[in-house]
């Protein structure tokens, strides 16, 4: 038993599961229909879900990385849009609680604590793995900075409150050009599109956003100039452990539905499950799931001992978005015809997990960083 | 405590505003059957507090009462938790019955478990049927978990055996018009209670009258999809002069108020007539309407726990078969 | 003000079933959890905290993992907990589960309101607070859908099926609520942490001096003779088939039968 919770955390585990069953699994179908959910966000807000990640003393949870992650599984067995919303969440946010100043610091983190939302932007229409291909860019004036240029893909975005953007202040810098600032929703300049019209994860808010000459302070300009990229990518390595948790989440939710449907469904007359060729996936399912879980919390551990990570990190998150996929969609050929049908709910799941190897970090960005990691040590 | 010289039925005859609650009548009918399987020699009788309500006792009488008690006070007039239990209590202590049977109303349920406090004995809650074993042990049934599971509870010692009794499980009998009995007059000294104090008392309105009233009912369930599936009910209702009642489900998601719910948590009815549209039939609903007279049931699963308890019985989409329905009652009215 | 709250540890189903071999309930892969509406009960005390200030302290009566649901009751916001777990204490019926409950609020003393949810899922006997009540001597007030305190009266509103009662009792005393009163919250992550460092006592019988006579089994006038599941009925039923239109008609026909149309 390599993963041992404190009482606490299996306390916070039981909430999280609680709330999940009572409030997140029941609205999954409607949000892949209608998107974000406004009265379920408000929910996730008075349980203080929000601050989870923020230390006490600006009004949060004071939870470590073991402990959001713990919450990020949990949501994710009741809906993978909701894990998305919450990990955007806590991403955008532990980057002003890492690289802040105090007075951002003050600022910023007790309004995340409080249900303000918050979302990270660093990928743009035509630059995602290649994040130096950048074009926004932030143009030092006296006052402070004017920021033109655009984002996709950012989660949370068109329904958040704060965006921290990543953008070019020294163009011909490459990676260690790249700054970050801080821009509320009602900074003039600031466009947001439509959202977009995606596979999966669809109550997730996902929208284009546009910067046309916003002025923003100077201190907006979070952490260090030209350390943008690098606050982004250490903060990621958090971003990757959940990940690897909610498709933990998200495969455990496709095998629960592929067994009670196998324990339901007869042919020949008996229940599919007395089949072996139904029966063995669930062999596989379960050893890479409970695989996952370790891989994740082994990391997570590390990260909340102050020790680095990021090796581990992207190792757990190419293993379970890669098998999580596969997972779901063996889940899926269990259901045989039904698992094509909206009437069930696990082609959702096999729509749901497909992102989490694309964001935060594509498979392939995270097989350079363990390869490079792996043949670069004695 | 010598539990022999514990004898008689008691039924506390429950009363507001001098008009007697009719679960009163039901309990005096059973407690006739109970008399019958304990060999007869249990004397049933009626427990009357209030003031100025003697005019009552002779209802008691016709509906099966052999001996009426009455206590009368004008602190009793009202209802108040600590009055009544110590009255309850203390004509307990004197006349020994052996059981005690209070509707399982909420007057009842307030009530019943201080008195059980006083004497130290044994109080079954809303108890769905009294029976008497094979050992001549007077046992209570109960359900557990909403209703999937039944006990069986015997008080085996102490005396009186007390239970509170859930409305509409037994039928009153024939009421006997002149009957009488023995009246047993108590005087009794009631403080009433300082520290309780009704201010005000507000009758609930609600649309229709209870669901318990009504011969005919249209139930709806979970499987109803639509608002404007839920209306068609109520068109329905209408055309065959009923009401509109349904499972947990829709009273949990708004649609309806509680008051219009069937079952183990709602309300116990037995209707002339009930038709049941998309209820699988759950353990606690089945409860509430089993005992129906004609029963009716739309579901689109066949083998549906409903269909055990319905005399007829269609497996189709109700969305499809309602309008269906409806269109045709219409035709029939036309021609 | 001093709140005493009471909560239950019960399965967490409305779907529990008996064991064909035993006869018992099966309790494999049911979770625990707090009685539903002892969290109302809870939500209550927290609500009446945060209004006119005070402490509160959850009591509960059971196993030792009964003291999972203290630690719900302290992550929700209440100040301390007390857990009546003792072997002489098991097998209880209602009346030797109040004593116990009873003798623990008077060891605490200087209670101003006792809080308890109406009935417990499992039994649903709804008579632990009254029973309660009756050992403390103190008034009761069952059914409430809202409380206020006003100098030193808790002033209530029952929810009965036909009408609403004001109600004002003079405290101390206790009230059992209705899941209408209120959302019980979640409690927050912070709470959850702050939770298990909050003062929890356990007590045993003799802690809170109980009479050994009136708990426990020996201390229980009913008794469980059997529990079953309810017998199945199996009436014949006459099914209509065909396409939709013929269906209709054949029940319209059974409406006409009946007198309805």
């Amino acid at each position: 038993m390599l993963i041992q919770f404190t009482e606490e955390q299996k306390m916070l585990r039981d909430m999280a599961r609680e709330f999940t069953k009572n409030e997140i699994a029941p609205r999954d179908k409607w949000m892949d229909e209608n998107g974000f959910d406004w009265e379920l966000c408000k929910k996730i807000q008075a349980a203080g879900f929000m601050g989870a990640n923020i230390p006490e003393q600006y009004g949060g949870g004071g939870g470590g990385i073991v402990d959001t992650t713990i919450i990020a599984q949990e949501f994710a067995r009741g809906s993978a849009s909701v894990a998305t919303f919450m990990g955007g969440q806590w991403l955008a946010s532990n980057l002003i609680l890492e690289n802040g100043t105090d007075e951002q610091r003050q600022q910023y983190l007790p309004l995340a604590c409080s249900g303000k939302i918050f979302a990270f932007g660093l990928t743009e229409a035509n630059a995602g793995s290649d994040a130096a291909g950048i074009k926004s860019l932030a143009v030092e004036t006296k006052d402070g900075w004017v920021l033109n240029g655009s984002k996709a893909w950012i989660t949370n975005s068109g329904v958040a409150d704060y965006y921290i953007i990543l953008a070019m202040t020294d163009p011909d810098q490459g990676t260690s050009g790249i700054s970050a600032f801080i821009v509320p929703k009602e900074a003039k300049g600031l466009a947001i599109g439509k959202f977009e019209e995606k596979m999966g994860v669809r109550g997730s808010a996902t929208c284009e956003l546009a910067f046309d000459n916003i002025k923003l302070p100077k201190e907006a300009l979070l952490g260090v100039r030209g350390k943008g990229f690098k606050m982004a990518m250490q903060t990621l390595d958090i971003g990757r452990i959940s990940a690897s948790a909610v498709c933990a989440g998200i495969s455990d939710h496709a095998l629960q539905l592929a067994k009670a449907y196998a324990n339901e469904r007869k042919a020949f007359g008996k229940p599919i499950k007395a089949f072996q060729g139904v029966a063995f996936r669930f062999a596989d399912m379960y050893a890479e799931i409970k695989a996952m879980e370790l891989l994740a919390y082994d990391a997570a551990t590390t990260k909340d001992a102050g020790l680095r990570c990021s090796q581990d990190a992207a190792a757990a998150k190419l293993f379970a978005t890669e098998r999580g996929i596969q997972i779901c969609l063996q889940a899926q050929a269990v259901f045989g015809g039904n698992g094509m049908s909206k009437e069930y709910d696990i082609e959702r799941l096999v729509r749901d997990i497909r992102v989490w190897s694309v964001m935060e970090g594509s498979t392939e960005i995270l097989r350079m960083i363990v390869s490079g990691g792996v043949l670069a040590s004695k | 405590m010598v539990k022999e010289d514990y004898k008689g039925i008691w039924v506390f005859a429950e009363q507001e505003q001098g008009i007697l609650s009719p679960t009163v009548f039901e309990l005096l009918a059973k407690s006739h059957d109970l008399k019958a399987k304990l060999g007869g020699s249990d004397e049933v009788t009626a427990v009357l507090l209030g003031s100025d309500v003697r005019g009552l006792a002779g209802r008691l009488f016709e509906y099966g009462a052999e001996n009426v008690i009455i206590a009368e006070h004008a602190n009793l007039a009202e209802y108040s938790t600590r009055p009544y239990a110590n009255v309850l209590a203390g004509l307990a202590e004197k006349y020994k019955p052996s059981i005690f049977l209070l509707p399982a109303s909420p007057t009842g349920r307030d009530v019943a478990p201080r008195v059980m406090c006083k004497l130290l004995t044994g109080l079954t809650a809303d108890a769905i049927d009294l029976d008497v074993d094979e050992d001549g042990t007077f046992v209570q049934t109960t359900p557990n978990f909403g209703g999937n599971i039944l006990s069986h509870i015997a008080i085996p010692e102490r005396r009186p055996q007390m239970v509170t009794v859930h409305p509409k499980v037994f039928s009153p009998l024939a009421p006997v018009s002149g009957a009488t009995g023995r009246i047993i007059t108590e005087t009794v000294e009631v403080e009433a209670d300082s520290a309780y104090q009704v201010l005000e008392s507000t009758p609930r309105v609600f649309a229709g009258k209870p669901i318990a009233e009504s011969d005919v009912l249209v139930a709806g369930g979970r499987g109803i999809k639509t608002e404007e599936d839920l209306a068609m009910l109520g068109e329905l209702a209408e055309l065959i002069g009923g009401q509109v009642a349904c499972a947990r489900p829709l009273v949990d998601c708004g649609w309806l108020p509680h008051e219009k719910q069937i079952g183990q948590s709602g309300t116990t009815v037995k209707p002339k007539f009930v038709i049941n549209f998309a209820i699988s039939g759950s353990v606690q609903y089945l409860s509430g309407m089993q005992d129906s007279k004609c029963i009716v049931s739309v579901n689109h699963t066949k083998g549906a726990p409903i269909y055990d308890v319905s005399h007829y019985g269609a497996v189709e989409d109700y969305a499809k078969l309602l309008p269906a329905i409806i269109d045709e009652i219409k035709a029939r009215k036309q021609a | 003000m001093k709140i005493l709250v009471f909560v239950k540890q019960v399965p967490d189903t409305d779907d529990v079933k008996l064991d064909p071999r035993t006869g018992n309930l099966m309790r494999e892969g049911v979770q625990s959890i707090m009685n539903p509406l002892d969290a109302n009960a809870v939500e209550t005390a927290i609500k009446l905290k945060e209004e006119y200030g005070g402490t509160i302290t959850a009591i509960s009566m059971g196993p030792p993992q009964a003291d999972d649901v203290l630690k719900k009751a302290l992550a929700m916001g209440c100040d301390e907990s007390v857990l009546l777990s003792d072997r002489a204490l098991g097998g209880a019926d209602t009346l030797a589960t109040g004593y116990p409950l009873a003798k623990a609020a008077e060891k605490i003393g200087g209670y101003d309101l006792l809080i308890c949810g109406r009935h417990a899922v499992d039994a649903e006997t709804a008579q632990t607070g009254p029973i309660i009540a009756g050992f403390l001597d103190i008034p009761q007030v069952t059914l409430v859908d809202s409380v206020k305190i006003e100098d030193g009266y808790a002033v209530c509103t029952r929810l009965l099926p036909d009408r609403t009662e004001t109600v004002r009792v003079r405290m101390p005393a206790l009230i059992t609520v209705c899941q209408e009163i209120n959302t019980p919250r979640y409690p927050k992550p912070a709470g959850i942490m702050k939770a298990l460092k909050k003062p929890r006592y356990v007590w045993t019988a003799k802690d809170i001096e109980c009479d050994p006579a009136m708990i426990g089994v020996s201390g229980s006038p009913s008794m469980n003779k059997k529990i079953f599941e309810p017998p199945k009925r199996n009436t014949d039923t006459k099914y209509f088939t065909g396409p939709i239109e013929d269906v209709a008609k054949q029940i319209v026909d059974v409406f006409q039968a009946e007198n309805l149309i």
